[in-house]
């Protein structure tokens, strides 16, 4: 296998808490190889975007890194400058967010703003900028280049917007795209193009995808491997096939039995127990222990370690642990 | 006369900048929409105030000699005498008071050098009141305009840099806006008028240093809104640097403050340049001092009535002007009342 576009290990990611640091994202680690499409999923505040913002050294304030390794593109990311890190972003990784209402400047036209992103990065006049921005903004699907180029955000549509973003993000062919819950805010047949947009661009480009996403239909259709996250650590990693086919922690095991499913009409729709508690009030040991229907003594007194339940899909869990034993 | 040169050139300066960010406004399809609904809504007023531009703008343009430049006095030869002087006949004044288009002087009834000229009549040394008061519309874009000058890129500076750094900066910024808002504004305004002196320069710095408070409160705050909006935040993941991001996503986001700002702010200044006139502290030649020095007048018999009335009305209608058209600017650019508005 060719280099890993994003190496992450040991990521340790804390914020300060009523009592001490609490961290919200606690020794997790994946790799995401070149051209390839990870989704991460999890629950709203699980510290997905944390760790998407981890690896681009964007954790707000008072939030800081502590700990582990992030290699991007060979690079250790951790123990770049300041100015260093700033010519990374936006070349070697750029990040696609949830809301493409607010993530363009109202004040700008759309497609300043996008020669404004090539120019950052490379020395090249407006008009070239000018002329790669169209060519990007026919390449996403935009219907009418000139005429969005010189349109301001509130002229254009939610569809369009994200579009427009994804233009900005792929302009300087990254080799690592963080898509953080991109169609969340998009309506279904929009967000089905988006998709679409986004694996061509995958394949074209040959840019490696951090998916992040609740969405298990979206992880369905773009994902070539999976990372189930809880609780800031990491759940179950494997292939698609392997995780959504044969999912072992009984935390993958609930999320695929809440998703609701033609098969099955007017049957009341699964859940798991409980919810996710706030970062400073996660159980010791395994964190999911609480709402676990396969719970054992074991499981609130120390973490489980990684299972291999068959090559490349690994488990954290002390029950699964025992069935293989 | 160096002095008057260095007006001169301040006010020029101030029109041609103002000209410049109408003109790269204009080619913003926004401020372009924007204008023509201020314009659509508030006619009179801008034509008020394109007027008192204009006036200023001719009686800054000043250049010795030419025409009938007065006379065998030697001096008044050499005096620069400015496109607003030209109108006016040279050496038109006479020795006293004289009532608007009167043909004898108001005490004593001596007859007038030009009888029936005078307009507005004359003041107490003889000199035509509609020349002062034409002059005195300069002084007042001098006091708007330059303190704003000054007021301005001071609370840009101080509130964005608070607002958007934080921490420590924002402490000791918020420390000094607590000072200054403490003591009495008035106060300030007349030490600091006593120690850099008298002179529209001073007057304006004064006018400035105390004016900026609140307008920095405003951008912190503002600021600090904008620092968490996501496009700034997709900025930082593109590798846009601080100050690249405070200059591309968080000034332009603050450009309406700054015009809403302004031109409530101007009108503000040339009131209370007004006050320090009449505290003795004013720029020579505003309406301001006008005001003040017709004030023993009134208790005349019979009354000198026409210094205070056009000085007055001058500074009224220029005021009234200014602040419409910032009430409907502030309607115009505002989200919130823009939504109301569609």
């Amino acid at each position: 296998m060719s280099e890993a576009a994003l190496e992450v290990s040991d990521l340790v990611t804390s914020f300060p808490g009523n009592a001490g640091r609490v961290r919200v994202v606690d020794g997790i680690g994946f790799r995401v190889g070149a051209g390839e499409v990870l989704a991460l999923v999890g629950e709203s505040g699980c510290g997905k975007t944390v760790t998407a913002l981890s690896i681009l050294r964007l954790v707000p304030r008072p939030g800081r890194v502590e700990g582990g390794r992030i290699r991007l593109g060979g690079r250790d990311v951790l123990s770049l400058g300041v100015a260093e890190m700033r010519r990374l972003r936006g070349r070697e990784a750029a990040m696609i967010f949830q809301e493409p209402t607010t993530s363009l400047n109202p004040v700008q036209t759309a497609g300043s703003q996008v020669v404004e992103a090539i120019r950052l990065h490379e020395r090249t006049s407006r008009a070239d900028a000018r002329r790669r921005t169209l060519s990007l903004f026919e390449r996403v699907g935009i219907a009418d280049p000139a005429e969005c180029f010189a349109s301001h955000p509130h002229e254009l549509s939610g569809g369009q917007k994200q579009r427009v973003m994804i233009a900005m993000a792929v302009a300087l062919r990254p080799r690592l795209l963080i898509a953080d819950e991109p169609t969340t805010a998009l309506d279904v047949t929009i967000q089905a193009q988006i998709l679409e947009l986004l694996r061509e661009l995958q394949r074209e480009l040959g840019t490696a995808i951090l998916l992040i996403t609740h969405d298990l239909g979206v992880v369905n259709e773009l994902a070539d491997r999976i990372a189930v996250m809880y609780a800031g650590r990491i759940a179950e990693q494997g292939g698609r096939r392997e995780v959504l086919g044969d999912p072992r922690h009984p935390y993958t095991e609930g999320l695929l039995r809440a998703v609701p499913s033609r098969g099955r009409p007017g049957e009341p729709l699964a859940e798991i127990p409980g919810a996710l508690p706030a970062p400073d009030a996660w159980p010791p040991g395994c964190r999911f222990w609480p709402r676990c229907p396969r719970v054992r003594e074991r499981c609130a007194a120390e973490a489980p370690g990684p299972t291999d339940v068959s090559p490349g899909h690994r488990v954290w869990c002390h029950a699964v642990q025992e069935d293989l034993a | 006369m160096e002095a008057q040169v260095w007006v001169n050139g301040i006010v020029a300066g101030l029109l041609l900048g103002l000209a410049l960010a109408a003109f790269r406004l204009r080619s913003n399809r926004l401020w372009r929409d924007a204008g023509r609904e201020l314009w659509r809504r508030r006619r009179l007023a801008l034509l008020v105030v394109t007027a008192f531009v204009a006036v200023a703008l001719c009686d800054s343009i000043a250049w010795v000699g030419g025409g009938d430049s007065g006379g065998d006095d030697t001096l008044a030869r050499h005096r620069p005498r400015s496109l607003l002087d030209r109108v006016f006949p040279a050496e038109f004044r006479e020795r006293s008071y004289s009532a608007p288009l009167a043909g004898v002087e108001f005490y004593g009834g001596a007859p007038l050098d030009h009888p029936g000229m005078h307009l507005l009549g004359t003041d107490i040394l003889g000199r035509d009141v509609l020349h002062l008061t034409l002059r005195g519309a300069r002084v007042a874009l001098l006091i708007g305009g330059l303190t704003s000058l000054i007021a301005i890129p001071l609370a840009l500076l101080v509130g964005v840099s608070a607002g958007y750094f934080g921490g420590r900066l924002d402490d000791a910024v918020f420390f000094l806006m607590s000072v200054l808002a403490s003591i009495p504004s008035l106060l300030l305004l007349i030490t600091l008028v006593m120690v850099l002196g008298r002179g529209p320069v001073q007057v304006c710095i004064a006018l400035g240093v105390t004016s900026w408070v609140a307008f920095a409160r405003v951008l912190r705050g503002e600021t600090l809104k904008l620092r968490e909006q996501d496009y700034v935040q997709a900025a930082r993941t593109l590798g846009v640097s601080e100050l690249g991001i405070v200059w591309r996503h968080i000034l332009p986001n603050l450009t309406h403050l700054v015009v809403i700002h302004f031109v409530l702010l101007f009108s503000g200044l040339v009131l209370a340049e007004a006050v320090l006139a009449w505290l003795g502290l004013g720029i020579d030649g505003s309406w301001g001092q006008m005001i003040d020095q017709a004030r023993d007048e009134l208790a005349r018999e019979p009354v000198v009535w026409w210094n205070l009335a056009a000085a007055s009305a001058a500074l009224f209608s220029l005021i009234l002007a200014f602040n419409l058209v910032g009430d409907a600017v502030r309607d115009i650019l505002d989200p919130r009342t823009a939504a109301e508005r569609s």
